[in-house]
């Protein structure tokens, strides 16, 4: 009974957390809290039950399918679903913003809205990783941009509207692009006659689209959408030269709001990449695969130089986002089987580092109030426990194995030496610098003596350990026993291969 | 012509099937258990030490320590039960049933790619020897800790580190794949980093020059490392498997396929791989990390230099030499062999006591990948066991003495040492003799064998170059005599010449205990000549290489015979010169060091600034990539996001320029009409003077116009 | 008497209610000024009545007219004083000058 519905409780679930919020007084800050808590908490717990309870790993197609009609007019549905690429990363998410909340627990100024929003964002991600309908999911995408917006633009640091102004133009436009692709697709479909927004029917009807030899301006159709949608979610996730937006929306960003942003909102753009990007358009997917390795590979070794050459520490972090979502992209453009694997796994394990990493630059930036890498130094002494989590993400951050980050990096570079070899070689060097960087961070952080001014700063409390636990965990988890994850998502992914493979022949 | 150089051994499928069954009958089914044992022993002391180990009584030191004597005792019980089958084509897998790791996929419906891919143990005679030494060279320097960090301020987090580092290394050891191999090979360069910059988050006085020296090591392994999973990725392209074994078969099969031709991306992934080995193990040119290695506790550098770290490196060579074409195999040969000379002659000029021991590992570990590179597989680990025990048992004793000389680590501060500490004295004194390569000791077995083998394969493959690692050997086993002696003599010979040295005291049983098993180790290790003295001159009977054999043979019986005898002679006369050399300087100190090293001038400051090599990286390797980043930093801030900006500007420019038409010239016209009517209206209101009389004037004023209007029609 | 006499009598009362209304400074004498204009009106209704032209003898046109006048006088001055007091007591003045607040 339950299971019918699982897939809309665990979107809509955070919306009725919003209502409640909405409906307690402002000054009620600690019902406010807990319920936006319970909200998330009872959302993980769906989004757990999901993962040991109704999904079935054998199965790679679609399953707890919900469809009703919502705009029969034009054959708009209300169609929810989920499979292996989905399954993780649903979870990361619910994970992730129950974690959020707690790291948000200091948050005063004007606290019930700041709630209510980050409830309805959830709302957003999650609908868009559950999102079958085209449709659905392009409103599911701009649901979850607004709250974003005015997270980083009224809770941000300094510069948060230049910041947040920044985040959302660049998204809007991706939006855009995102937008023309639909209509286009929905009139290429049939329009008002017979046309369909359902991603797995279009996904049949992209192999006649294939075929077909007509262009438009030089251009075949499948070449149109492809870029349009290619730009839409390349900013999301962000693909070099449309980073730009993601270190400033960080550096404002308070800390939670960092955390959602690197550890889920990157993945949207990656997901909706497999989802909708690559199989409405295989043959220009195919056509155009080595641009976009090079993309990812430039993403790789240009982000970790950018990271090195930073001074303030979130910002650092923020560059290396950069250059870990390189990796997805070179291995989603090789799309051999073990690199495909390495890349949708490399959302996950970045997720969970990243996160883990801007946890720590929260917590290090609420006791000393600055994030001057050159003005720290010393701080293990004083935070022994909070040198041992910030060790466990950063060196899962570089791809220690062991740890997370490296089994996706490794298969992601290894599946991608397949096809690549050449640009897997040059991105080795953004390994290299991704190493240098964090442990020069960490000497600056906490080796060395400690300055006079930070005598008495204290070590992390219950309430932020409670908030990087998790993630270590899965950090060590993932790097111990991959097949915990990967299990889930190889029938998916292999099917998803097999299902380009077909159109393009290879 | 290569199928016979390829060949294993000689013995027949019969004789293979009777020594398995004689495997399986000495191994039971429960031997993989036993052997997982080894590594997950540490392991879980290890997580129990990180989480729980500070609440522990004594901080839980007894608990690693105990796992490693443990993990010792199954790893040497089963070495022994080896040894007892003397088989050289021993191989568990073929005797017991093993159990696999599908890592990735545990779903055994998924075989494409990694879903493909298992982990399993290797366990052979060269995994048992190893495992036995690592473990119990672990489980005497994690005793020895017990002494040497009493009263350290992160004295619990030490010892969970040296566990994981222990794990990782055991780990390693019976991994069958390379890919398992990587993840405990870069596990370990983890626990290096945190053990070498140990002091650097020291609570009491942090040490920052341990922050760089870890960092550089972390660093420059990892160059190492990631030069072997590019070698690694190769090997994975072609052939589709990770482990040894396929692999060894599947190169053969494509070396044959090819006519007998190795391909040159062959030699290229071989390559690669070693780039790996150079890294961990020090190698030229990135032997920079290790010296500056020695900020970390001297336990550690025991740990690093003898059993776990380097010898990674050894190993790896030793594993992927089957898949090391001939040119390979020079490049390996000719980097092991410069190596042990180069790194010896920067050992003459050092005078802090472990800055020599780390540049003699240096140049052994130099010998053994050379004696690798030459086809000594056997004679290479085997100089990895002996130096394992020697080297240990010199780094506890320079431990031993710079505790008792309250870490003072400046050898021209020691002297007269012997009598204060008679034990260390005598451990290191074997020690030294082992190294040096003086018979009855374990080292010139060692030593002897891979000389041997460098000239076997310059004999056999003619010409000038693979001529040369032969010499730099010989050269460098002068060198290293002379050297090692100059330790010994300047810190226990003489008189003391300093306040600390003069109050030095022997160390407690936990440090002189490992010492002792280590020195008689280090006379024993070699060849077990105690029941017969006499064949310990004789050739043959080491232990090692009549378990181990050389995968490949190139010269025959007669010539490898010769050859030895030859290397013999030789390499005794350079130990004999070095020894000889050294005691004129610093014994009977007819010669002066000091006068020597002004006469060599410039040539002397060269080589004691280590040949300059960490200025020339800094300058070029860490500047130029300190450079990129910030020129990619600012371009990152100016162009990218300047273009970004000014995208940004453009629009909201054209966007004031058309608020501004609309403006002027749409919204102007409505504007116009409502402006005109406001302004007649803002002065008529003027009349509006709100006072009624004046109000009554004007309707007087309107009554009179209307009047005369009406009355006399004016208008 | 003449019809001019009369008329020149009206003439000069409505001078001086003219002058009164435009420029005396008290609201009172304003209010005074208006009833001369009226009466003067009424004046002029009376004198034109009496001097009504040939074949109109009976009609009282005028005289009805004045006294419609008296009465409307009567009670315009009756709210008009009203207005004056409540003009005083928000204003504190009855100087007309002070109150202009009608402009606005």
């Amino acid at each position: 009974m339950l299971t019918d519905h699982l897939l809309s409780l665990i979107t809509f679930l955070p919306l009725v957390g919003m209502v409640l919020i909405l409906l307690i007084p402002k000054d009620r800050l600690g019902a406010i809290r807990w319920t936006a808590a319970a909200a998330t908490g009872v959302t993980l717990a769906l989004s757990c039950w999901l993962w040991f309870g109704p999904f079935d790993a054998a199965i790679g197609g679609i399953q707890l399918r919900e469809s009703a009609p919502w705009i029969p007019a034009f054959n708009i549905h209300y169609t929810m679903g989920v499979d292996g690429l989905s399954l993780p990363l649903v979870f990361l998410s619910a994970l992730i913003h129950f974690v959020a909340v707690f790291a948000s627990w200091n948050i005063k100024k004007q606290a019930k809205g700041y709630f209510a929003l980050l409830m309805l964002l959830e709302v957003g991600v999650n609908g868009v990783f559950l999102a079958l309908d085209f449709f659905l999911f392009y409103v599911f995408w701009e649901i979850m941009l607004l709250p974003m917006y005015f997270l980083i633009g009224i809770w941000g640091g300094e510069r948060r509207e230049y910041a947040a102004i920044k985040f959302f133009l660049y998204t809007l436009a991706g939006s855009v692009l995102m937008l023309v692709a639909l209509v286009a697709i929905w009139l290429k479909s049939g329009g008002m006659s017979g046309g369909t927004f359902d991603l797995l029917v279009l996904q049949e009807m992209a192999r006649n689209w294939a075929a077909d030899p007509s262009t438009f301006l030089g251009m075949k159709f499948t070449t149109w959408i492809f870029w349009f949608l290619f730009i839409g979610f390349a900013i999301k996730i962000p693909v070099f030269p449309f980073h730009t937006w993601l270190p400033d929306a960080h550096v404002q960003a308070p800390t939670p709001i960092s955390v959602i942003l690197a550890g889920i909102l990157l993945k949207l753009g990656a997901y909706g990449m497999l989802r909708i990007n690559f199989p409405l358009a295989p043959d220009a997917f195919h056509h155009f695969a080595y641009a976009l390795a090079v993309l990812g590979a430039i993403n790789i070794v240009y982000g970790a130089y950018v990271a090195m050459g930073q001074t303030d520490f979130k910002r650092m972090v923020a560059y290396s986002s950069v250059s870990h979502m390189g990796y997805f992209l070179l291995g989603a453009a090789a799309w051999t089987f073990t690199g495909l694997n390495g890349a949708t796994l490399q959302l996950f394990t970045h997720g969970t580092s990243s996160a883990m990493l801007f946890l720590i630059v929260g917590v290090v930036y609420d006791r000393l109030h600055h994030r001057n890498l050159n003005d720290f130094g010393g701080l293990g002494k004083r935070m022994p426990y909070y040198m041992g989590l910030s060790i466990v993400g950063m060196f899962a951050a570089l791809g220690l194995p062991g740890l997370s980050g490296f089994i996706s990096e490794a298969m992601t570079l290894m599946g991608s030496y397949q096809v690549y070899p050449v640009l897997v070689i040059v991105s080795t060097l953004g390994i290299l610098m991704t190493a240098a960087f964090l442990l020069y961070a960490i000497q600056r952080v906490f080796l060395g003596p400690l300055p006079e001014k930070y005598e008495s700063v204290p070590d992390i409390n219950g309430r932020e350990a409670f908030c990087m636990i998790p993630f270590a965990f899965l950090c060590v988890l993932v790097g111990v026993l991959p097949s915990l994850i990967l299990d889930k998502m190889g029938p998916t992914l292999e099917l998803l291969r097999d299902q380009l493979a077909a159109v393009v022949g290879g | 012509m290569l199928a016979s150089l390829l060949q294993h051994g000689a013995g027949t499928a019969g004789h293979a099937a009777v020594a398995a069954g004689a495997a399986a009958e000495a191994f039971g089914p429960a031997t993989a258990g036993w052997l997982l044992a080894v590594p997950l022993l540490p392991l879980a002391a290890w997580v129990v030490q990180i989480l729980v180990g500070r609440w522990l009584p004594r901080q839980g030191d007894w608990l690693p320590t105990g796992a490693m004597g443990a993990a010792a005792v199954i790893a040497i019980w089963h070495f022994v039960k080896v040894l007892a089958l003397h088989d050289p084509e021993f191989d568990l897998a073929a005797a017991v049933e093993l159990p696999r790791w599908k890592f990735f996929f545990s779903d055994p419906s998924l075989t494409t790619g990694l879903a493909g891919f298992s982990a399993g143990i290797l366990y052979d005679n060269v995994s048992a020897a190893l495992l036995a030494m690592v473990a119990l060279v672990s489980f005497l320097v994690h005793l020895f800790s017990v002494g040497y960090m009493q009263g350290d301020s992160r004295y619990n987090v030490f010892f969970s580190n040296l566990a994981l580092f222990t794990f990782a290394m055991l780990a390693l050891v019976i991994s069958d794949n390379l890919l398992f191999f990587f993840v405990f090979w870069e596990i370990m360069g983890l626990c290096s980093y945190l053990l070498i910059g140990h002091l650097a988050a020291d609570r009491k006085e942090p040490k920052m020059s341990a922050a760089w020296a870890s960092m550089k090591a972390f660093m420059t392994t990892r160059i190492g490392d990631i030069c072997l999973f590019i070698g690694m990725m190769m090997m994975w392209k072609a052939f589709g498997t990770l482990s040894f074994r396929e692999l060894y078969a599947a190169v053969e099969a494509h070396v044959a396929g090819h006519g007998g031709d190795w391909s040159p991306w062959l030699t290229g992934a071989g390559i690669m791989m070693f780039l790996g080995a150079v890294g961990k193990s020090a190698q030229f040119p990135l032997h920079v990390w290790l010296p500056d290695a020695m900020e970390g506790p001297t336990p550690v550098s025991a740990m690093i230099h003898a059993a776990t770290m380097v010898a990674a490196g050894v190993y790896l060579t030793a594993r992927i030499y089957l898949l090391l074409s001939p040119t390979a195999q020079l490049v390996v040969a000719c980097v092991g062999g410069f190596t042990a000379l180069f790194a010896a002659t920067i050992g003459i000029t050092q005078f802090d006591i472990k800055k020599v021991l780390a540049w003699s590992t240096i140049s052994q570990l130099g010998y053994m990948i050379c004696a690798i590179g030459a086809g000594g597989v056997a004679a290479g680990l085997f100089h990895m066991l002996t130096h394992a025990f020697f080297k240990a048992c010199l780094f506890l004793g320079s431990g031993s003495v710079i505790h008792g000389c309250h870490h003072e680590q400046d050898m021209r501060k020691m002297g007269g040492l012997r009598k204060k500490m008679p034990i260390t004295y005598l451990a290191m004194l074997v020690s030294t003799l082992a190294i040096s390569g003086v018979p009855l000791f374990a080292g010139y077995y060692s030593k002897d064998t891979i000389i041997a083998k460098a000239l076997e394969r310059g004999l056999a493959e003619g010409g000038l170059i693979w001529a040369l690692p032969f010499w730099l050997l010989v050269v460098a086993a002068a060198i290293t005599s002379f050297y090692m002696f100059r330790l010994i003599f300047m810190t226990f010979h003489g008189r003391p010449r300093a306040h600390c040295s003069e109050h030095a005291h022997e160390s407690p049983w936990t440090m002189t205990v490992p010492l002792i098993v280590l020195g008689t180790l280090a006379v024993l290790g070699g060849k077990f000549w105690l029941l017969d003295p006499l064949g310990a001159f004789s050739a043959g009977g080491e232990w090692f290489t009549e378990l181990v054999h050389d995968p490949v043979h190139f010269v025959d019986h007669e010539t490898a015979h010769h050859a030895h005898l030859t290397a013999m002679g030789w390499s005794l006369a350079a130990a004999g010169g070095g020894i000889f050399l050294s005691c004129l300087f610093y014994l009977w100190r007819r010669l002066d060091p000091a006068r020597v090293a002004a006469a060599l001038g410039a040539c002397y400051r060269l080589v004691y600034d280590k040949y300059r090599f960490d200025e020339l990286y800094l300058a070029t390797v860490v500047r130029g990539s300190l450079v990129v980043s910030h020129l990619a930093a600012w371009l990152d801030r100016t162009f990218v996001d300047g273009l970004v900006n000014a995208v940004g500007r453009i629009m909201a420019g054209l966007g004031t320029a058309s608020a501004a038409t609309d403006r002027v010239v749409v919204d102007g016209a409505v504007n116009f009409v409502g402006e005109a009517t406001a302004a007649a209206g803002q002065r008529l209101r003027r009349l509006q003077t709100g006072r009624i009389q004046q109000y009554a004037y004007f309707t007087f004023a309107g009554a009179v116009v209307l009047a005369a209007v009406v009355l006399y029609r004016v208008f | 008497m003449e019809l001019s006499a009369y008329l020149a009598v009206a003439a000069l009362l409505f001078l001086i209610g003219l002058v009164m209304v435009a420029a005396r400074r008290n609201l009172i004498y304003v209010l005074m000024g208006l009833e001369l204009i009226l009466n003067a009106a009424n004046l002029n209704l009376v004198a034109f009545n009496r001097f009504r032209p040939e074949g109109m003898e009976g009609h009282l046109d005028g005289q009805i007219g004045a006294v419609f006048v008296i009465i409307l006088a009567a009670a315009e001055a009756a709210i008009a004083l009203a207005i004056v007091l409540n003009i005083h007591s928000l204003f504190e003045t009855i100087r007309p000058d002070d109150i202009d607040t009608l402009k606005d």
